[in-house]
């Protein structure tokens, strides 16, 4: 195994890791505001659309970045009009947006963008750096990459040492409590919605203007679902997230890797199928040892009515 | 404590802190407050005394800024304003001690407090403000303990550090004693009166008239939402304000006289049950017996295992079988559906979503404890008119206000579905009957039905046991108490000769010196 | 001036029914809005989507064949959904039941036959409800979140499918195409008239709601998941067993998943690809919804659907828009039905009101 595979295998996990990272630090402050929005894989298909058409009609992926979060966001406030402003059912509205998410992205992506194709939104570094086949491993990314990384250590200070992160989770653990004392509960939740799905955006977006610079409808393939159960997994922890992240980014590259390692024998749909099982015996495994439960926000998922 | 409460910055008529007039609250079908006028010096500690519903609460709420008057006008030191919500009301310098807690169960002490602020302070130097405050009025706690694992005694300090820290001019107190032992209520007067001698205002809502004559210098009578009588406390009798209260003599339970007691027919023997989820209370080898026509009463301060204890009674949490027998038969193992069979009904605490399903009609609720013993399902399928039939029975029996069985449960008034509850299980004839907190929440006249209700059943030779955090309410209507605190409970006693203060410190623990020094020990056990 | 929502004392009766129909029509307007704006003949796509499938009397059996899937999955998911258990894998677990038809099917070879057609539809509902057990046990013994985990393993029965049909059950004769081989006329469901395409499985649909109408509004099992599902403490004091009543959810959810996914395979498909799992498991979560978790509601509900889908492909061929929009159409009701949910137990106010001076603002 030379030290250029190595390489290769790292920055192809880096490259699954950053759409569920992202998506999951997003859907982590929805719940933590005590929302449960299971409409990211929706969102993230948005964003996908946004961010891939705005590069193709402007070739500015900066301005195709902007607009996947702008996109995810709106997708996002819809769903927070519906379940904040009219009270509906969480969970039900929530696989409304991804039926609503997925609909409409094929829609408009198979109609205006069938065929095109966008440059790759590459590393922002030198290529003496980006293109170095050791060097790659720091520098050959996307900005996407980093700006989900620099994500992980806002998002968890954020939570814990900040004014505004302490409503958020105050809001989250005792939302009649945080109403009583004078904090807009529905505020709040608008806020932390609208982030969440800007987060689930610009993940979708890495899919359309890095891994395949071209549309295909419903391309993030569930991986909106595996972003839901990454903040499970991660016991609602920030840290854990991103640990998380990079464990099922290892076992969604198995695929990938498998047939050459050896494992001919094994049909390649039980590789695809992989990071859903594990995800389900990943979960059980959390699930089980019962700190889950005390450490998911108290309000997760319940409607407020002040 | 009767002493009288003195004050620094003497109270003088010219000058009026908060004063209310006209204030009208509706919400649908209930006129909360009707043209409510009263007014709160400085340095004043001002009684709201009602009864449960009298529209304290409501009143204070617009106080407060939570809710806005309907009509009438608040003033501020004498000038007209509206106070749009809690921020704006803590920015006039009022605090607010709510009755149920705003407490965030998983984080710190200092994070709650912090979250009680509206202006945002490092943590260091907050911290240094509480440790300041609480040495100022001796108060104790420990900033960094999470909620979850603090007495109730203690998360009560959290809200009152958390006003005193605004350097409130007016500080509300709903209902504040409810959950406290009488050493802690000792305590918190001692600060209250302290707080008043600097000039603070306060807003004290009870409906313990012995704390209000200790305490108050002024009281204002809600009664149906409409006020009463404004009194100084010191002058009225504990009698004439309970009357300005009630609002005409209660009926007294009518008890046939020379009742006899039969054999014992419910036998608790060394119940134990261990506690659920971090935040509950286990149960400890409780053991009483109750005879055939006997009242039971099992009194407590909220939170000592109540809850638990009814649900180990009722099967809704399975023990071992000899923990309970009925008639001499084990079946503390048995599930709840069983139980019932064997003639065991019971009455949790909380109505909605416990004692019975809001959204379902009453017919659809006499269902839930009533199909076996009363024989409406057969081969798996209901009698819908049986059930029909027996929803209208309880109501025409119990004389529940509601338009019929096909009323929905979340319709009635607190007192109406409480009746229906009671007569539910009631016109099952039960051979046991264990209640929890039979008239919280519930008006006068719904409450002594309810006990009128209880007795006769005992009459008939049934076996009652009433949970409740009203002390006068088992005193008036039991033949046996108990106290239940920390899971375990005391040995019985007639009520006859019962020791008021005896039962006061059992509430509060057997070791029950609940000193400041003591309290750090006390909440250890709650790990 | 501003909108005020008050309470109702009872849930108002009228709006149970008047806003999924509210819902259907709002769809339909905002629909033609949107394609008027898109540059496409809005009146004509909405026209074409939801009135030409009830309209042109040789769609009718179209709508009919889609519409039973729908159907029968709803009413196991509504019976989940009244008990709070959110199982969202039922395409899974229709794809499983049909899986294992056609495992059945294999087994018998060229054998047909009533018996052969009952024991792969039974052994369809038998898979489909195991798979739903799964869920069921982890959230009952591990508290796993069966939101999650039943999607989860919807994923990986896609999974199966593809590994089955590409490898051991491939057809020989099917020209190395990944699919099942054709059932033989014995081994399929029995056709209504001659000539039709509808089979067995549109009575099925049409019988099956009265009888979860029956079960959820008169028997004592219908009753417990409506506890468990609206109080869950007063069902624990009424006696019944909250994880009892979970796991009968999920199986019957999965079961009737199940049975979907065989009746589709025995009666319409006959053979199993790669295409085979159509949405149905997840547009039937909107159908229960829309439906308002009611099992006549669902027939209801899972006839307007399915004229969606047929229309949708009318509407590909006239005003050729792709098919995601029938999809879009669906999370539209979808969204609408939820959004007016609020009406049933809230009535809305406008209240004028003039306010004096605020304070501390």
């Amino acid at each position: 195994m030379t030290p250029e595979f190595i390489v290769l295998v790292i920055t192809g996990i880096v490259g699954l890791t950053t759409p569920i990272l992202l998506a999951g630090l997003g859907e982590l402050v929805v719940e933590k505001s005590g929302v449960l929005n299971l409409g990211v894989e929706g969102m993230m298909l948005m964003g996908a659309l946004a961010g891939f058409g705005v590069t193709v009609m402007t070739f500015n992926p900066w301005l195709g970045l902007i607009s996947a979060a702008c996109a995810g966001a709106v997708l996002a406030l819809l769903f927070g009009v519906m379940v904040l402003s009219l009270n509906s059912n969480q969970v039900a509205t929530g696989l409304a947006l991804t039926i609503f998410g997925i609909g409409v992205s094929s829609l408009i992506g198979s109609k205006m963008f069938q065929g095109r194709i966008t440059p790759v939104f590459g590393s922002v570094f030198p290529n003496s750096l980006a293109k170095d086949p050791i060097l790659q491993v720091f520098f050959g990314y996307s900005p996407i990459v980093y700006f989900a990384l620099i994500m992980v250590p806002l998002v968890a200070w954020f939570l814990k040492s900040t004014r505004a992160g302490l409503i958020l989770r105050a809001v989250g653990e005792n939302d009649h409590s945080a109403h009583s004392i004078g904090y807009s509960v529905i505020g709040v939740r608008y806020a932390a919605i609208a982030f969440g799905g800007a987060m689930a955006g610009i993940g979708g977006a890495y899919f359309t203007m890095v891994i395949t610079p071209m549309w295909s409808n419903e391309l993030t393939a569930g991986r909106g679902w595996l972003a839901l159960s990454l903040v499970v997994f991660a016991g609602w922890r920030t840290w854990r997230l991103l640990a998380g992240a990079f464990f099922f980014g290892i076992l969604m590259s198995l695929e990938l890797y498998a047939k050459g390692a050896g494992f001919s024998f094994v049909p390649s749909q039980f590789w695809a199928a992989m990071p859903f099982l594990m995800t389900v015996v990943a979960l059980t495994f959390i699930s089980s040892r019962g700190n889950v439960g005390a450490s998911a926000p108290a309000c997760l998922g319940k409607p407020f009515l002040p | 404590m009767t002493a009288a409460p003195s004050s620094a910055i003497p109270p003088h008529s010219d000058h009026l802190r908060l004063s209310l007039s006209g204030i009208t609250k509706r919400f649908p079908g209930v006129l909360a407050n009707d043209q409510v006028s009263f007014s709160v010096r400085p340095g004043e500690i001002h009684a709201l005394l009602g009864e449960n519903g009298a529209g304290k609460s409501t009143l204070v709420k617009m106080i407060y800024g939570i809710q806005q008057p309907d009509a009438g006008e608040i003033r501020w030191n004498g000038a007209p304003l509206v106070i749009a919500n809690p921020k704006a009301a803590r920015k006039l310098g009022i605090g607010m001690v709510f009755q149920h807690f705003s407490l965030f169960e998983a984080m710190t002490v200092l994070e709650n407090i912090a979250l009680g602020m509206d202006a945002s302070i490092p943590a260091r130097d907050l911290e240094a403000k509480i440790l300041a405050v609480m040495a100022q009025y001796g108060l104790k706690l420990e900033p960094h303990r999470i909620v979850s694992t603090l007495s109730v005694g203690e998360r009560q300090r959290i809200e009152i550090v958390r006003a005193l820290l605004l350097n409130p001019n007016l500080l509300i107190m709903d209902e504040p004693t409810s959950v406290l032992t009488p050493q802690e209520v000792d305590q918190l007067f001692v600060v209250l009166r302290q707080l008043a001698s600097e000039g603070c205002s306060i807003l004290y809502i009870s409906h313990k008239l012995h704390e209000i004559k200790a305490l108050c210098d002024t009281a204002t009578i809600l009664r149906g939402g409409k006020l009463v009588a404004t009194c100084n406390p010191a002058v009225e009798t504990s009698r004439s304000m309970a009357e300005m209260m009630i609002g005409g003599s209660l009926k007294d339970i009518q008890r046939g006289a020379g009742r006899q007691m039969g054999a014992a027919k419910f036998v608790v023997q060394d119940l134990c049950l261990p506690k659920d989820g971090p935040f509950g209370t286990a149960l400890k080898n409780i053991s009483f017996s109750v005879r055939a026509g006997e009242i039971f009463g099992i009194a407590g301060v909220a939170g000592n295992g109540q809850n638990p204890l009814l649900l180990a009674l009722s099967g809704e949490a399975v023990t071992s079988a000899p923990a309970i027998t009925l008639d001499g038969v084990h079946i503390g193992a048995t599930s709840a559906k069983t139980r019932r069979l064997s003639g065991l009904a019971s009455v949790p605490e909380e109505r909605n979503g416990h004692a019975a399903v809001p959204e379902f009609t009453l017919s659809e609720n006499t269902l839930l404890t009533a199909r076996d013993r009363l024989g409406m399902v057969s081969n798996g399928m209901i009698n819908a008119q049986a059930a029909k039939t027996y929803a209208g029975e309880v109501i025409s029996a119990f004389a529940v206000k509601a338009t019929g069985p096909a009323a929905f449960a979340e319709s009635l008034s607190g007192g109406n579905l409480q009746k229906f509850i009671m007569g539910r299980e009631i016109l099952q004839k039960p051979a046991v009957l264990v209640v929890s907190q039979p008239t919280w929440g519930v008006d006068a006249g719904a409450a002594s039905a309810i006990h009128q209700a209880l007795v006769d059943l005992a009459a008939t030779g049934s076996a009652i046991v009433v949970i409740s955090q009203d002390l006068d309410e088992l005193l008036s209507l039991c033949d046996t108490l108990a106290v239940i605190n920390e899971g375990r409970l005391s040995a019985p006693m007639p009520v006859a000769g019962a020791n008021i203060e005896e039962i006061g410190l059992l509430m509060g623990g057997v070791h029950g010196d609940a000193t400041p020094s003591a309290l750090p020990q006390e909440s250890a056990h709650a790990h | 001036m501003r909108i005020k929502l008050e309470r109702r004392p009872t849930p108002s009766r009228m709006m149970l029914i008047v806003t999924p129909i509210a819902s259907v029509l709002a769809t339909m307007l905002i629909g033609m809005l949107v394609f008027d704006l898109m540059g496409i003949d809005g009146a004509r796509a909405v026209k074409d989507i939801f009135l030409s499938p009830l309209l042109l009397s040789y769609k009718w059996q179209d709508v009919a064949l889609k519409a039973a899937p729908l159907i029968i999955i709803a009413l196991g998911l509504a019976v989940g959904n009244r008990a709070q258990v959110w199982n969202i894998g039922a395409e899974g677990q229709y794809v499983v039941g049909a899986l294992a038809a056609a495992g059945v099917g294999i087994a018998a070879g060229t054998a047909g036959g009533f018996f052969i057609v009952l024991a792969m539809v039974l052994t369809g509902v038998v898979f489909g409800a195991l798979y739903a057990l799964i869920p069921a046990i982890l959230k009952t013994r591990w508290n796993v979140n069966e939101i999650l985990s039943s999607l989860m393993l919807t994923y990986i029965s896609l999974q199966i499918l593809s590994y089955l049909v590409g490898g051991p059950w491939k057809d020989p004769n099917g020209r190395n195409f990944p699919a099942t081989a054709p059932l033989t006329d014995s081994q399929s469901l029995p056709l209504l008239f001659t000539g039709s395409t509808v089979h067995l499985g549109v009575v099925i649909a049409l019988i099956m709601p009265f009888v979860f109408w029956l079960m959820m509004s008169r028997s004592v099992f219908g009753y417990q998941v409506r506890v468990v599902g609206s109080a869950p403490q007063a069902a624990r004091h009424g006696g019944f067993d909250a994880k009892q009543t979970i796991w009968i959810a999920m199986l019957i959810g999965g079961g009737m998943a199940g049975l979907a996914g065989a009746l589709e395979f025995t009666g319409a498909s006959h053979a199993i690809n790669l295409g085979f799992p159509s949405g149905y498991g997840f547009t039937a979560i909107i159908v229960a919804f829309l439906g308002r978790l009611n099992p006549i509601g669902c027939l209801i509900a899972g006839i307007v659907l399915a004229v969606t889908y047929v229309g949708g492909q009318v509407a590909q061929t006239t005003v050729h828009i792709p098919n995601a929009t029938a999809g879009i159409f669906q999370a539209m009701m979808l969204f609408f039905i939820l959004g007016s949910e609020i009406l049933v137990r809230y009535r809305p106010r406008i209240v004028t009101t003039a306010k004096p001076a605020v304070a501390g603002e």
